[in-house]
């Protein structure tokens, strides 16, 4: 079993083995194995679009946390030029499981700000998880006043489990830290972008999530709760964890219907993590779309659009 | 039987059905010190035990009714009832849920907003609900306190509100997510006006009402020993795999750590409230 591919991923994991063993032999050898590859390749090809033309929410929820899926720093390196990243909270430390910093997309600069998430095991626990501690939300914010100041478009790129549930953080003050963003974010007089572009893991996500437009990638989530936590609370197991999924309408598709997103970014056959320059480039595309519509505006409009966006959320009954 | 009892008269064991004639919830104990107190002085003590001072957990409507003046009330959003988005359904459907809770605390959502007067100054006063479904916070709640803090502006009084919650509303899905947002643009709002929002955090605060409305409060003021945070204990601990610290999370911690501007009793909370009010609106006393 190949642990860089999930569970309903392993019968295209198995071909992809085959393909690359047929390639290799096709190399030493003289005979011509192209058209097997090829009759191979087609077979891989229509296998993916038949698993992902009917994933389930759980499937997507665990894509959105593929081990190989693209993160913040991926699509800096890919879509961002002259990236330079600015650290540090001025009060206490700097949050490595939030990057941000100054860039281009396109022709526009502006401050990027995204969870980063760790590859390896050395990385994961350096970045602890992407799960941002008060210090990583204070950094976030202060950028923002930053750009704010010298008119810069904020893009915030979402990935992460969840604010990080620690002693320390507690100490210092875990919910005022989530609070003060979503405060200052709402009457941030400069555009305002997020993307969902894996794990929206609720607070510890709509603390760099509050916008004038929220997009996702495809195969991304969004929630209040964690599957497996909204599963052993409500179900008390976590291994109901995909009737969680389900109920809660994390994905992309549920939530634009719903209006509660703005924009679906689609991924390449086989999810971003099959191929990150398409992803990027698609993501680029529908930020310089939004940042095209969203730069002219007069910030007073902006200001009152982003409000009565923000109050029109809820689903209510009555007067 | 025991020899005891065969030496007792049967005349003087207590019958078994006898129990019945002493009229129920006439004796309460304390949770805090397992004292047994009666309950009618408990009452009148705003249900703060009169031995240890552990301040016991009210209902929203008996929250504010000891908070506000006795007239006028006005109450604000009383009808708002919740959709069902998703059609919701773990164990129970969100429905029945819903229903369940309405018939146990007799509200029909878990905040409760009031127009109404402190010291005959105007204010608005919002609580939350603990009983139902653990205070926790969906669009209604959201909506209640958005026209709040609306109809504070419109009148140009301050805001209070006492959150008693287990955070956001899970059956709401992202709904529930953003009304963390939402409440908290909205109290934007008032800053911006110059009116005062005053947060009172009473047993328990925490997860996503916490890290919304409930610090933003110009002022954040605790209960005693009310359990505060954005994390509940218990996921800390099984992160962590470390025992928590004594006392963690609870008022007392909060004010230590800077969290908190102030402690307030029960019982003085009238008058200190008042107070701060009239300090912050400057006017002459």
């Amino acid at each position: 079993m190949n642990l860089d591919f999930l569970d309903f991923e392993q019968p295209i994991a198995e071909l992809q083995a085959k393909i690359e063993e047929l390639r290799l032999v096709s190399n030493d050898n003289e005979i011509n194995i192209q058209e097997e590859i090829e009759r191979l390749e087609g077979k891989s090809q229509s296998l993916t679009e038949s698993i992902f033309s009917s994933l389930t929410p759980w499937q997507i929820s665990q894509l959105s946390r593929h081990p190989l899926r693209p993160y913040t720093l991926d699509y800096i390196n890919l879509l961002i030029d002259n990236f330079e990243e600015l650290h540090g909270d001025r009060a206490y430390a700097d949050d490595p499981s939030i990057v941000a910093g100054l860039g281009r997309i396109d022709s526009y600069p502006v401050m990027l700000i995204g969870h980063q998430k760790g590859r390896d095991t050395k990385d994961k626990i350096q970045r602890n998880f992407g799960m941002p501690k008060p210090e990583g939300y204070r950094k976030a914010l202060r950028l923002m006043r930053t750009a704010e100041r010298f008119r810069l478009p904020v893009v915030t790129f979402i990935d992460t489990p969840g604010a990080y549930p620690g002693i320390g953080a507690e100490e210092r003050g875990q919910s005022e830290a989530i609070a003060r963003n979503l405060f200052e974010m709402a009457g941030l007089h400069t555009p305002i972008i997020a993307v969902v572009i894996g794990e929206g893991g609720s607070g510890g996500a709509l603390a760099i999530g509050v916008a004038d437009r929220v997009m996702m990638l495809q195969y991304s989530t969004y929630s209040v709760i964690s599957p497996e936590g909204c599963a052993s609370i409500l179900w008390k197991n976590a291994e109901k964890a995909p009737l969680a999924a389900e109920a809660m309408n994390i994905t992309s598709q549920d939530l634009k219907k719903h209006g509660l997103i703005d924009e679906i970014v689609q991924e390449p056959l086989g999810g971003a993590h099959r191929d990150y320059e398409m992803t990027a480039r698609h993501l680029k595309q529908a930020l310089v779309e939004t940042l095209d519509n969203l730069t002219p505006e007069p910030v007073d409009r902006l200001l009152e659009n982003r409000h009565q966006r923000l109050m029109s959320y809820g689903m209510v009954n009555g007067q | 039987m025991s020899w005891f009892e065969k030496l007792m008269p049967s005349r003087i064991r207590t019958e078994g059905g006898s129990k019945k004639a002493v009229p129920e919830g006439l004796w309460t104990k304390c949770p805090g010190c397992d004292a047994v107190l009666y309950r009618a002085e408990m009452e009148r003590n705003l249900d703060v035990c009169p031995k240890c001072g552990h301040h016991n957990r009210i209902s929203a409507r008996r929250r504010l009714d000891l908070f506000l003046d006795l007239e006028p009330r006005e109450e604000i959003g009383a009808d708002l009832e919740s959709g069902d988005p998703f059609k919701f359904k773990d164990s129970k459907r969100y429905k029945d849920r819903l229903a369940a809770a309405q018939k146990t605390t007799n509200e029909n959502e878990a905040l409760v907003v009031m127009r109404g007067k402190l010291k005959e100054r105007d204010v608005v006063a919002a609580a939350f609900e603990f009983k139902f479904m653990g205070g926790s916070m969906g669009s209604v709640v959201g909506e209640r306190f958005v026209r709040g803090a609306n109809a504070a502006m419109e009148h140009h009084t301050p805001y209070i509100c006492f959150s008693a919650t287990g955070g956001a509303r899970m059956q709401e899905s992202l709904f529930s997510l953003m009304q963390m947002a939402k409440t908290s643009a909205v109290l934007n709002q008032m800053a911006k006006r110059g009116l005062p929002f005053i947060s009172v955090m009473t047993d328990p605060t925490m997860g996503g009402v916490s890290a919304s409305l409930a610090m933003l409060g110009d002022i954040n003021v605790a209960e005693p020993n009310a359990l505060i945070g954005f994390a509940g204990p218990r996921v800390i601990e099984q992160t962590v795999r470390e025992t928590l610290p004594e006392g963690f999370q609870r008022s007392e911690f909060l004010l230590e750590k800077g969290a908190i501007d102030m402690i307030v009793d029960r019982r003085e909370m009238r008058d200190l409230l008042a107070n701060v009010l009239s300090l912050l609106s400057r006017r002459a006393a």
